[in-house]
């Protein structure tokens, strides 16, 4: 479990930064306001965490058990919640009601995890979702183009065998993108530039977090 | 057709440079560019005419074309970089279109364009 400092944000969509010497970084910008609304304790839950918001909700559209927890955190009514699992002593550092900043998080060259929710691509054809080759289009072939092919043998095994790539659902999966470098930080404005691109469509919720397999990626 | 976040966009609008000239397809420029050779910067001008104009912001870029020993060469600028260190505006072209692709089609006396002066 990925327990480096992080937290969730809106991927806001795609641009471009200039490094001094004129090289071209491409980058992914995620916006994130979070607020710690809550907090989960090894002592009472088992486990250490903060309940996070990010985004405004309308009283209507809160139920009241929500009401009352938000009231009790002193924060406006959140439009998403979630629970980002952290060490004690990053929980300790936070009260509910504060302000989840970037700066206190991140470092710019810092490296990230960002993990979010592909585009959904519902149900698709092997090329697509497996990379088959697919039939030839010309000598004579016909209604086979984007065929997957044999499926298998025939009397042995006489099945087909267990997690044969077939046509599907593809997407809306969850998904990570591993160390990618925090290019740019701007805690003003609450933006994070990630290098590359990271999962999901633009105002999608996306998780950041220090890079696990970096040791929380600072340097 | 997907838009630019209003945020994205402020912050192009802030990472844009504002001392280059203004300058438009089928103009003559000199893009004076620096270029790392080993650990020696240097700079090389690029003379050519502009055939194309992407205008997307922070990430505009500018197509010069020019012919050198009878090869047509195109190079593709990023407008902001801050590789490019100066860009000279030679002569003014009278074109009437936005793409000026057809170029590469046409050598010598064809390929010209007309100046602004001359009209």
């Amino acid at each position: 479990m990925n327990q480096h400092p992080g937290v969730i944000g809106k991927k806001l969509g795609m641009t471009q930064v200039f490094t001094a010497d004129g090289t071209v970084i491409p980058c992914t910008v995620i916006e994130s306001h979070a607020v710690v609304v809550g907090k989960r304790t090894a002592e009472k839950h088992g486990y250490d965490a903060l309940i996070v918001g990010l985004g405004e909700r309308s009283d209507k559209h809160t139920n009241k058990a929500l009401a009352g927890a938000y009231k009790k955190a002193g924060v406006s009514p959140k439009r998403t919640l979630r629970e980002l699992r952290c060490t004690a002593e990053f929980a300790a550092a936070y009260e509910p009601g504060q302000k989840l900043a970037l700066e206190g998080v991140f470092q710019e060259g810092q490296f990230v995890d960002v993990q979010g929710i592909t585009k959904g691509r519902g149900f698709t054809g092997v090329m697509k979702r497996w990379g088959f080759r697919g039939g030839g289009s010309s000598h004579g072939a016909h209604e086979y183009k984007r065929h997957g092919g044999s499926i298998g043998t025939n009397m042995t095994p006489g099945r087909v065998m267990l997690g044969r790539k077939m046509p599907g659902h593809y997407g809306s999966e969850k998904t990570s993108v591993l160390n990618q470098r925090i290019v740019k930080l701007l805690p003003e404005e609450g933006l994070i530039f990630v290098r590359g691109g990271i999962p999901g469509s633009k105002n999608a919720l996306v998780f950041v977090k220090g890079a696990i397999k970096k040791r929380g990626g600072k340097s | 057709m997907s838009t630019v976040h209003s945020k994205i966009a402020a912050f192009e609008s802030s990472a844009q440079r504002t001392d280059l000239p203004a300058f438009r397809v089928g103009d003559t420029v000199a893009v004076h560019y620096r270029i790392v050779e080993g650990d020696k910067l240097r700079t090389q001008v690029f003379r050519g005419t502009v055939i194309k104009r992407h205008r997307a912001g922070a990430r505009s870029t500018f197509t010069v074309r020019k012919t050198s020993f009878n090869v047509g060469v195109e190079r593709i600028f990023l407008l902001h970089s801050p590789r490019i260190e100066k860009i000279e505006v030679v002569s003014r072209g009278v074109v009437r279109k936005g793409r000026l692709f057809y170029l590469r089609n046409l050598t010598g006396k064809a390929a010209r364009i007309k100046d602004v002066k001359d009209i």
